[in-house]
């Protein structure tokens, strides 16, 4: 079957009988649109399909398209929430997709392109999907009332029944099809929220993904196979730059199954009937690299260049009173330098995609997090209009940022490698834990400088100065780039919720020839080490308790302050320690919207190495759509940012990356989790998100813990084994 | 060569070079891709299956020696204490992004298998193979503990 039947099949499949198209995140929302509907039919086979993000079947099924990617962080579920709740919907009869890549249905309204980011997921879908929700539910209610002959406003809905007190009831199914001949209301009026049976409603929404991931039937990139298709592994360079000088494929295409070898602009690129034959081909390939155009310099080099900058001065990223003659005439200068090593996300699977293609069109599957990207750089490849292009999103198994590429490079090899290979050729890239891990786009390497000094038991100055590289520039994203400050290198650090008379970060940005890329809460991966690490260091010099003293400083800071709180009181904080053996300590960031206080109980474990025992965390997303969901992305955020802090570096020796695999880049294990317990502050502010916002606060947490137990907190990550 | 392996209770004949892994065999030739590949160096876990009922990292054994030994996929998982794992798993959301937890759930499996009521300490023995890079292991823990409990009736 080449593309083009694909595409054929796949629009006949989702014409279906009566489907209605509303695009609802349009400016003309509410009427039929047409124009999308010629792209793409979200309705599928369903009876009704009251807008892009609803499908209601004859079967009584409601599913949600969504249009977010499913990666772990819960977006199936939250969104389908959403819609069950305004839908009046049983649970039960809920199930979620993902929507197709469609800029004009699918943008994130946060972004204006389709993508999944910045922990925006619930943010962006709170109202959005509630109205999709609530307009299919009057479309049946109305639908319902003209079959009964009674006034729509007599009927009820309820857990997917819909009643009228002359004893008339009937499922969404029955009146899907009436429905889907009816005009969509204009307006559409929203639940109160004391009116809400779902949202925030501990127990009444498990999540829908869990039985297809608990039996192996879950489907990702890596399990696509269809009849003729190739398995392809690209040879890369061994230093970021590198280029093909030249290759020799003799051996390469004598090994059993490997069909071809190709040039392309990433590498050498061995197809073959499977995973096996592809890995041998390109083991007996033979290539010659350019690197005369390499990045030759490792992270030793890096972070020498960068402590000499932090001595000079930078671009300032924020700056109130006058720090630097504050700290001219203190009696006593407090500093800590804190260096940040490269880190890869290293998600469960790594990057794959599939994709197959004529001239006529272009299928590709992938676990894309910035669809609308991918979209068009897979069109723009192949040179095929981006309408005959479709790109399925599939569930990714773990992202961490590494799926959202600017530079798209995932898909841009995959459409060079389908390309190279000609037409009805379909084609599965797949790469192996060693091309993850030494293929670069890892979160920065960076310096923090710190100084600051104390008076009397007050903190009077404080000033940061940040080394690093910006992986914004000269990306689409260039345009947040604003007076030579990147925002994602300095955000938690060039604003603080402290009060402190006097204060000044600044930016030093150093171009590298290393891919780097956002990677779970971003900036805050280091500014929250570095700030919430010297604030303790300042606090505990002053001589006051880390909660108490903090409190003291967060006037303007209610809601993070309420978090601390909070907190405090789910530990039973009663200061540091330490008590046996045990001290604790704390950890408050900001991120994304959302506030997150973590208190570690840490104690010196085997061969020195720190152990962290429990985790309390409280935080405030604004109204808690999935409550579950919030508790588990904070346990795995807090796994995944320990692990990190404890363990995980990528070090570059003289250009190259030095840890291939899991038994050099240790990841966090079963023994070393921490018990965690979580507290979500009650809130009606709109919701933010939970992907990122766990990870930040435990790195100083229990680098603030180990203070109390005579160690320095560490001013070098990783805690353990770092090797520069 | 021709190489005949029994997994799931049939006869299978795939004709692939002798050093090929039994993961790929199990993925590419059988198309049973519940079964996971996450490091290629048994590393992970996430390719955990079952020969003659003992647990095992199928990325690293070469189909030529498989020989006779019967093997076993999430796909053909039966009995109670796979009822009572998976049951456990879906009742305390554990799967996040979901992609290791084919081989979690084999573990933990085997675990119980082996010991009816396993303490943390045991758990962090059978589990510490499998990672998780969403760092699911609290629920991990606590489904394995429900499920023990369960199969205490």
């Amino acid at each position: 079957m080449t593309a083009h039947d694909i595409n054929l099949s796949r629009r006949n499949l989702l014409k279906g009988a009566g489907a209605l198209v509303i695009g609802m995140s349009l400016p003309q929302a509410g009427r039929a649109q047409s124009g999308a509907a010629q792209v793409f039919k979200p309705g599928g086979d369903a009876a009704f399909a009251p807008n892009a993000f609803i499908r209601i079947a004859a079967d009584d099924t409601v599913t949600v398209l969504v249009k977010h990617i499913e990666f772990g962080q819960g977006p199936f579920t939250g969104l389908a929430t959403l819609v069950a709740e305004e839908l009046d919907a049983d649970w039960g009869q809920m199930r979620a997709e993902h929507a197709v890549a469609d800029a004009k249905l699918y943008a994130n309204l946060l972004f204006g392109i389709q993508g999944t980011g910045g922990s925006t997921a619930i943010a962006n879908s709170y109202e959005q999907m509630r109205k999709a929700g609530a307009t299919a539910r009057a479309m049946l209610v109305q639908a319902a009332a003209e079959a009964w002959k009674v006034p729509a406003a007599e009927i009820s809905v309820e857990k997917g029944v819909l009643k009228h007190a002359s004893g008339k009831q009937g499922r969404f199914g029955e009146f899907a099809e009436a429905a889907s001949k009816l005009q969509a209301p204009v307006e559409v009026k929203l639940k109160d929220p004391a009116q809400f049976k779902l949202i925030g409603k501990d127990g009444a929404t498990p999540r829908l993904d869990s039985r297809g991931k608990s039996t192996g039937k879950a489907q990702f990139t890596i399990d696509i196979h269809t009849p003729d298709m190739l398995t392809v592994v690209v040879a890369r360079p061994p230093r970021f730059g590198g280029k093909v000088a030249s290759f020799d494929a003799s051996a390469a295409k004598k090994v059993k199954g490997v069909v071809d070898v190709k040039q392309i602009p990433s590498g050498v690129a061995v197809y073959a009937t499977g995973t096996w034959p592809a890995l041998k081909g390109r083991e007996a390939l033979k290539v010659t690299w350019d690197e005369s155009g390499a990045e030759k310099r490792g992270s030793r080099e890096l972070f020498a260049e960068y402590r000499k900058l932090a001595r000079t001065e930078g671009t300032v990223a924020g700056k109130h009173g006058d720090a630097e003659a504050v700290l001219v005439k203190a009696e006593k200068v407090i500093e800590s330098e804190y260096a940040f090593p490269y880190l890869a996300h290293a998600p469960m699977e790594p990057l794959d995609g599939y994709l197959e293609w004529n001239a006529q069109g272009a299928l590709a599957r992938l676990g894309s997090q910035l669809q609308t990207v991918d979209h068009m750089t897979i069109a723009k490849i192949l040179d095929l209009g981006p309408e005959k292009v479709t790109v399925e999103t599939m569930l990714g198994g773990g992202s961490f940022g590494r799926r959202a590429q600017p530079s798209s490079e995932l898909a841009a090899e995959l459409a060079e490698v389908a390309k190279a290979i000609g037409p009805n050729r379909p084609v599965k890239l797949v790469r192996t834990r060693e091309d993850d891990l030494s293929g670069g786009y890892y979160r920065p390497l960076f310096l923090h400088r710190m100084r600051g000094a104390v008076k009397d038991g007050k903190i009077t100055a404080w000033s940061a100065s940040i080394v690093g590289q910006s992986f914004l520039k000269g990306s689409p994203f260039e345009a947040l780039i604003k007076d030579g400050i990147d925002p994602v290198m300095v955000e938690g650090a060039n604003e603080l919720p402290y009060e402190i008379a006097d204060f000044r970060c600044e930016l030093h940005t150093v171009p590298v020839g290393v891919p780097t890329l956002w990677w779970r809460s971003v900036g805050h991966t280091h500014t929250g080490y570095a700030v919430e690490c010297f604030i303790d260091q300042l606090l505990q010099a002053a001589g006051q308790d880390p909660v108490a003293g903090r409190l003291a400083l967060m006037g303007k800071h209610q809601r993070l302050a309420n978090v601390l709180k909070a907190a405090a009181d789910l530990a039973k904080w009663n200061g540091p320690g330490p008590v046996n053996g045990r001290a604790r300590g704390v950890g408050v960031v900001e991120s994304f919207g959302s506030y997150v206080v973590q208190i570690a109980e840490v104690s010196i474990g085997e061969g020195g190495e720190p152990k962290v025992h429990k985790v309390w965390c409280a935080i405030d997303c604004g109204v808690a759509v999935n409550p579950d969901v919030i508790r588990a992305q904070i346990e795995g955020g807090i796994g995944f940012g320990l692990g990190h802090i404890l363990y995980g570096e990528l070090t570059l020796d003289q250009g190259k990356p030095v840890q291939s695999n899991f038994d050099s880049y240790r990841s966090l294990r079963i023994n070393e989790m921490p018990e965690v317990e979580v507290r979500i502050v009650p809130s009606t502010e709109k919701p933010t998100g939970v992907g990122e916002p766990g990870v930040p606060p435990i790195g100083p947490a229990v680098a603030n813990a180990l203070a109390r137990l005579g160690r320095e907190r560490p001013l070098s990550l990783p805690m353990v084994g770092g090797t520069v | 060569m021709a190489h005949t392996i029994t997994v799931n209770g049939s006869r299978h004949s795939v004709d692939v070079d002798d050093d090929t892994p039994l993961l790929w065999v199990l993925r590419d030739n059988l198309q049973l891709t519940g079964t996971k590949f996450g490091c290629g160096v048994a590393q992970c876990g996430a390719c955990t299956v079952y020969m003659d009922g003992q647990p095992l990292r199928s990325c690293s054994l070469p189909v030529s020696a498989v020989g006779e030994a019967k093997i076993t996929t999430i796909e053909a998982l039966a009995g109670k204490e796979a009822e009572a794992v998976q049951a456990a798993w879906v009742k305390h959301d554990v799967p996040q992004c979901g992609y290791c937890q084919s081989g979690q759930v084999m573990s933990a499996i085997a675990l119980l298998k082996e010991i009816r009521k396993p303490t943390d300490r045991d758990i962090d023995l059978a589990m510490n193979g499998n990672l998780c890079r969403c760092a699911t292991y609290v629920r991990i823990r606590a489904a394995i503990h429900d499920a023990a409990r369960t199969l205490e009736g």
